[in-house]
């Protein structure tokens, strides 16, 4: 029992971080039809900034505001100058500008900051809990929690205010949205901020327990795409499930079958999903009208 | 193409006479060679072009070697092995040079090691693994210390302290699944028992579920971590969330001081084995590697502004080793200076005591490797 424990707090931890990555992808996907590869990257920005402003001698929440504001600008600069001039092009294109954009933002961090691994010190100590014999990090409850407080202030934002409908409304028809006056360009801007500000809180919370280097966002964003495929490509329920999913089967493979494994088997029990349940475990199959 | 040939023959040989007159115009030695200086093995290239250039500015300014002076002519392979292929292929053919210092990671060595072979051109490579010098070829030599005498330092430390039964846990990339094949092919010498192997992805962050299944294992004495880059450090902090009371050993690719910094007070207690040059201050009076590495680490830390590496000490002692060659063999003829590098004695070296032979062209034992214990966040001498 205390392994099953120690797999799932494992599990659970990675697995929200894939979660925020995933919703990352959810929301641009939802607003413009854009797979955004370089999502990995804002979650890269948000540790590596905060890093460099602490090192630099400001306060760690300071540091962490200021890493959230760089992501927030860059996720918009990439908006307003690489894919909204390409607004009339097919998604495959657009898809290609974000892995180019990705690799400039990698390449560009490696410059500006450097090419080594850094960590934070962890917010809240770094002497584990015991908890039914198996060791829980604080930090852990730190990734856990805001990961659900993100969730929670996304899902009151696209419920509850009349921006956040302006982008449900967008997600589900731009024609009609436009029709009702959305400023549905304005709209897909927004997502693109609130993506990068999802990714770097990710990165930030994350830092201490997993390091952070340039080129760390680009696994996250295979685990978080494929999160997202997972849990439905558009359903933001289904990318927090698959982010968690796909935590879980990494740590309970590790931990049960074989350490050498356990990427394949996540991804093996993904392709079944996907094959038994083409939309994903929330998805819904778009209706194709003629 | 009979016309062609006949048409550009005289040109060709003009050339020819050219290159002959312009290299025997200045009789410089020349030493050719390939790093990774960017890319991902940067860190292994960037001090060791760093060294090269510092030293051979310094042995030119005191008058050269065997009054010539040595022409240093660096190309970067961004640590690609086809571009390595290519410079080396350019500094022979093209360049004419007379040795070849090489190779920054094991792929780039092994790319330029058949091109030296064949042109008969002396190759010292700064190559990780065994295979670049074992077994052992006429003109390829290498100063870097191998995976499997880490895995010996490891396992003769573990002896003496009577730990015989250990776990494994290694990182997948290629050091982590080669040290840890070496280390399985010695185990049995020392006596040691590997009850469990775990392993994990160069980019995991979360390393507990392996380590869990190791807690698990009983008769667990102690575990071992074949890996270098962020996951050792992972390893390290999750062990010490663990509570895993058995003591744990990390491998030479852990050797910076960014090791510590990642893992922080879970370091402590940790032992691996390192070149001496890692706590060249430390060193007793007495150690007869003292002065050579603290000499190499003023040198490098004044020139560069940076923090020593094992990395550019590899490029130090090879271009030392090449160039005593020379001046034993008393003239840059590449086959002499093949057999004075083969006759190396006693040469000391930053990563230890050099001895070649005809069938060993690393020439180090395990003497080579301090086991080294982290305490209060910086390296200390175990005893």
């Amino acid at each position: 029992m205390p392994e099953f424990l120690q797999f799932a707090f494992s599990g659970l931890t990675v697995g929200a971080i894939y979660a925020l990555v995933a919703l990352g992808f959810t929301l641009i996907y939802n607003a413009s039809g854009v797979i955004n590869f370089a999502q990995g990257e804002f979650v890269m920005l948000g540790g590596m900034v905060t890093v460099f402003a602490h090192a630099a001698g400001l306060p760690l929440p300071l540091a962490a505001l200021t890493a959230l504001v760089s992501a927030v600008v860059i996720g918009l600069v990439l908006y307003r100058f690489a894919i909204e001039p390409a607004r009339g092009a097919s998604a495959v294109s657009l898809i290609i500008i974000t892995i180019g954009a990705s690799i400039l933002l990698r390449g560009a961090t490696s410059i500006v900051f450097d090419k080594n691994f850094h960590t934070l010190p962890p917010y809240a100590g770094s002497a584990p809990w015991i908890v039914g014999g198996a060791a829980l990090l604080p930090q852990s409850l730190i990734v856990l929690g805001g990961a659900a407080a993100i969730v929670v202030a996304l899902w009151y934002f696209l419920t509850r205010t009349l921006t956040g409908k302006a982008v449900l409304a967008t997600a589900a028809n731009r024609l009609a949205a436009r029709l009702v006056g959305i400023n549905t360009n304005a709209v897909v801007g927004l997502s693109f901020a609130v993506s990068a500000a999802i990714g770097a809180l990710g990165g930030i919370l994350m830092t201490p327990i997993t390091f952070t280097s340039y080129d760390s966002g680009t696994l996250l964003a295979l685990k978080g795409f494929a999160a997202a495929m997972l849990g439905g490509m558009g359903n933001p329920i289904g990318a927090v499930v698959g982010g968690l999913v796909v935590g879980l089967l990494e740590a309970f493979s590790a931990g049960y079958i074989s350490s050498s494994y356990k990427d394949a088997v996540a991804f093996l029990v993904i392709l079944g999903v996907l094959f038994l349940m083409p939309h994903g475990l929330f998805g819904r199959g778009g209706v194709e009208r003629v | 193409m009979t016309t062609y040939m006949r048409r550009s023959l005289p040109r060709l040989m003009a050339a020819a006479a050219f290159i002959v007159a312009a290299s025997a115009a200045h009789a410089d030695i020349k030493i050719g060679a390939v790093l990774s200086v960017t890319g991902p093995a940067s860190f292994l290239g960037d001090p060791e072009k760093k060294t090269l250039e510092m030293y051979v500015a310094d042995i030119n300014a005191k008058g050269g070697v065997n009054g010539q002076k040595i022409n240093l002519i660096i190309y970067d392979d961004a640590g690609n092995p086809n571009q390595a292929r290519t410079f080396g292929t350019r500094l022979i053919e093209q360049d004419g040079v007379d040795a070849l210092l090489a190779g920054s990671t094991t792929a780039t060595s092994m790319a330029i090691i058949p091109l030296a072979e064949e042109a008969k051109i002396p190759f010292i490579n700064f190559a990780g693994a065994v295979q670049a010098v074992f077994p052992a070829k006429p003109y390829i030599f290498k100063t870097p210390h191998t995976d499997l005498m880490a895995c010996e330092k490891i396992f003769e430390d573990l002896k003496k302290r009577g730990l015989t039964k250990i776990a494994m846990i290694s990182g997948k990339d290629a050091f982590g699944a080669s040290m840890q094949q070496q280390c399985m092919t010695v185990n049995a010498k020392y006596g040691i028992d590997v009850l469990h192997q775990e392993t994990y992805g160069p980019g995991d962050t979360d390393m507990t579920p392996q380590l869990t299944n190791i807690k698990g294992t009983a008769g667990i004495q102690a575990v071992v971590n074949p890996g270098f880059g962020q996951g050792p450090a992972i390893v390290t902090r999750n062990y010490k969330q663990l509570d895993i009371k058995v003591p744990l050993y990390q491998s030479h690719g852990v050797g910076s001081k960014q090791f510590i910094d990642l893992a922080g007070a879970a370091a402590d207690g940790v032992r691996l084995p390192a070149a001496a040059l890692l706590v060249a201050d430390k060193l007793p009076a007495s150690d007869p590697q003292k002065k050579v590495v603290v000499d190499y680490k003023t040198t490098y830390e004044k020139n560069t502004g940076q923090p020593v590496s094992t990395f550019g000490g590899h490029a130090y002692d090879g271009l030392m080793i090449l160039v005593d060659a020379m001046k034993r063999a008393k003239s840059a003829d590449k086959a002499k200076v093949r057999d004075a590098i083969e006759a190396t004695k006693n040469f000391m070296g930053t990563g230890g005591v050099v001895n070649m032979s005809a069938t060993d062209h690393l020439g180090l034992d395990l003497t080579a490797f301090r086991m080294l214990e982290i305490k209060n966040g910086d390296w200390t001498l175990a005893n």
